[in-house]
């Protein structure tokens, strides 16, 4: 669990820091060298046909990529998370109409819907990842519910409820804490899934655009000159990968270890 | 049988409804019209049009229009190619689209079904850990990652295979339909060691072994059945993985399939063209998510009960 972990932390922080130390910018273009090729004029990774350096490039997507993935990821982690506690605390009725809804949305073509969102109202990168976001959060619905009903019979809640503790009081002090490792488990499993999301829409020229650069948009260049410069598909290829495995392997792992019932029960699908 | 699959239409038609009359309002609510060009058009021009198409009613009766349409095969005009109805696009891509997405979804249940096997029936052994790593990995493959990788490896390294279009014979599918596969044949892999692993724990299963029956005859007879119920209820998630991956795989190698007009639509505010394989695409999935609860009932027959 902790190597993944290190990884992302470290390809994170190169992200966050690394344009810092670039002398050029993500969007800046470099009129002497045009399509430069590796260690030239100063451009370790050379430029790109517009004469933009790669490495700031492939730094700035992957912290534009990294930073929609989280963003995204924690309004998703906020809507299951209110989604399921309300659902599973209030139960009965309400909760079997808020599930049914949940069954229903997971059945939806979503990435289409995204889409069409993007098509009608135009492409901007809020509604990238208020997009994702609210198409992600419904695996984290699902769990925080269970979590929220195995909690309810516990005797320490039961305790609260006959001191006369109020509801929301109880959903805040003493059941949100005890959800919070296996909400964090999920958000860590929402996250690479909101990068895939997020590479593919700007993959396809629907998510992030120009001037900002996302790592989709990177591997989609790279796709267009793979025969001249196998790098420019490789590398940012290897960054998308690299983040997304790691995240999903520490992600899992964690996720085991918290709801440990024997491999066989941790691998069935979520229904 | 017959009441669940009655049941599932039940639900699957308002599901349905519901999609098209939410996008087909999302449309409408878009700013900018088909008519809205370089030169302001005339009042009475601009009435005349929408008149023409109907889009002077109001928006419940062109709802009701539309579905009238749908209904008898007519999606309306696409507004970028000019010279076509958006049936006729569609009719010309969805076969290459259900031709790649077909041999995908064959090529994962073989590869998945049994390497999930295999990984069950040595469960801890070193197989079993390498196996499952390669269906984590393979699910966290993006293909607009590994749709590139393998042309440039095989088509453009190795000059083995076609890197775009439609070549002659059918070289020209490969690499899409294995691009297009590895994702889905890495969860279906998980989905069906998942499955034995269960199976094989059972009490029966146990009885069975203990009485002596051959492991293999196990296998066939008693375990495999019920194991492949997971897999069986990923069929509905994995036509959804497949159509949008089927839409980068297109986009990748250059095949003039219904993603790849979808993505040319959504980039071109094609409104007709994107309402119309949205629906299409909706009913797709509506269709395995039934296909789906029909392999239930065949594999795990107290599904066909209507209390289930």
């Amino acid at each position: 669990m902790r190597t993944p972990l290190i990884i992302v932390a470290f390809i994170v922080l190169l992200a966050m820091f690394g344009p810092m130390l670039l002398p050029w910018g993500h969007a800046q273009i470099d009129w002497d060298s045009v399509r430069a090729g590796l260690m030239s004029d100063g451009h370790i990774l050379g430029t790109d046909d517009l004469g933009r350096d790669r490495l700031a490039r492939l730094l700035v997507g992957t912290r534009i990529t990294m930073s929609v993935a989280l963003a995204a990821a924690l309004v998703a982690l906020v809507i299951g998370v209110i989604w399921g506690a309300v659902a599973g605390w209030v139960g009965g009725r309400t909760d079997e109409v808020m599930m049914r809804i949940v069954d229903g949305l997971y059945a939806l073509p979503f990435m289409f819907i995204v889409i069409l969102l993007m098509v009608v109202f135009g492409r901007s990168i809020l509604l990238v990842f208020i997009g994702i976001g609210a198409v992600e959060w419904l695996t984290m619905a699902r769990v925080v519910r269970g979590e929220v009903m195995a909690l309810k019979s516990r005797p320490f809640v039961l305790a609260a409820e006959a001191a006369g503790t109020p509801g929301p009081r109880i959903l805040l002090r003493h059941i949100l804490p005890n959800i919070a490792p296996v909400a964090i488990a999920y958000l860590m499993l929402t996250v690479p899934q909101v990068v895939m999301v997020e590479s593919f829409l700007s993959f396809l020229g629907l998510g992030v655009q120009e001037p900002l650069t996302s790592l989709g948009i990177l591997v989609n260049e790279g796709a267009a000159e793979m025969d001249v410069n196998p790098a420019a598909l490789i590398l940012p290829g290897l960054v998308l990968v690299t983040v997304i495995i790691c995240l999903t392997l520490a992600g899992e792992r964690w996720r085991d270890r918290l709801t440990g019932t024997g491999r066989a029960a941790r691998m069935a699908p979520d229904q | 049988m017959g009441q669940l699959i009655l049941r599932r239409l039940f639900t699957a038609i308002p599901t349905l409804l519901a999609i098209i009359v939410l996008s087909f309002i999302l449309m409408r609510l878009a700013p900018g019209g088909p008519f809205d060009g370089e030169r302001p058009l005339a009042p009475e021009t601009r009435a005349a049009l929408e008149a023409a198409y109907g889009l002077d009613k109001s928006l419940p009766e062109q709802i009701m229009l539309y579905l009238g349409n749908i209904m008898t095969g007519d999606f309306g005009p696409s507004l970028v190619y000019r010279d076509f109805s958006v049936t006729e696009l569609v009719a010309q891509s969805l076969p290459i689209s259900l031709l790649i997405g077909g041999l995908a979804l064959l090529l994962a249940s073989v590869i998945g079904i049994s390497a999930g096997l295999l990984s069950a029936l040595r469960a801890g052994k070193w197989a079993d850990e390498v196996l499952m790593l390669a269906a984590t990995l393979l699910t966290a493959l993006p293909t607009f990652v590994t749709g590139p990788l393998l042309a440039l490896i095989f088509g453009l390294w190795l000059r083995l295979l076609p890197v775009s279009g439609q070549g002659d014979g059918i070289s020209w599918l490969i690499l899409p339909v294995i691009a297009l596969s590895l994702p889905v044949s890495g969860a279906i892999a998980k989905l069906a060691r998942a499955g034995l692993a269960g199976q094989l724990a059972q009490d029966h299963i146990r009885m069975a072994r203990a009485r002596g029956i051959k492991p293999m005859t196990i296998l066939r007879r008693h375990a495999l059945r019920p194991a492949l119920v997971p897999v069986a209820s990923y069929l509905g998630p994995a036509a959804a993985s497949l159509l949008t991956g089927a839409v980068v795989i297109e986009t990748v190698f250059g095949l003039p399939g219904l993603g790849r007009y979808f993505v040319q639509g959504a980039l071109n505010r094609d409104y007709p063209l994107v309402l119309a394989v949205v629906t299409l695409y909706a009913s797709l999935i509506i269709l395995f998510n039934l296909l789906a609860d029909l392999i239930y009932g065949w594999l795990d027959p107290r599904m066909r009960e209507p209390s289930a």
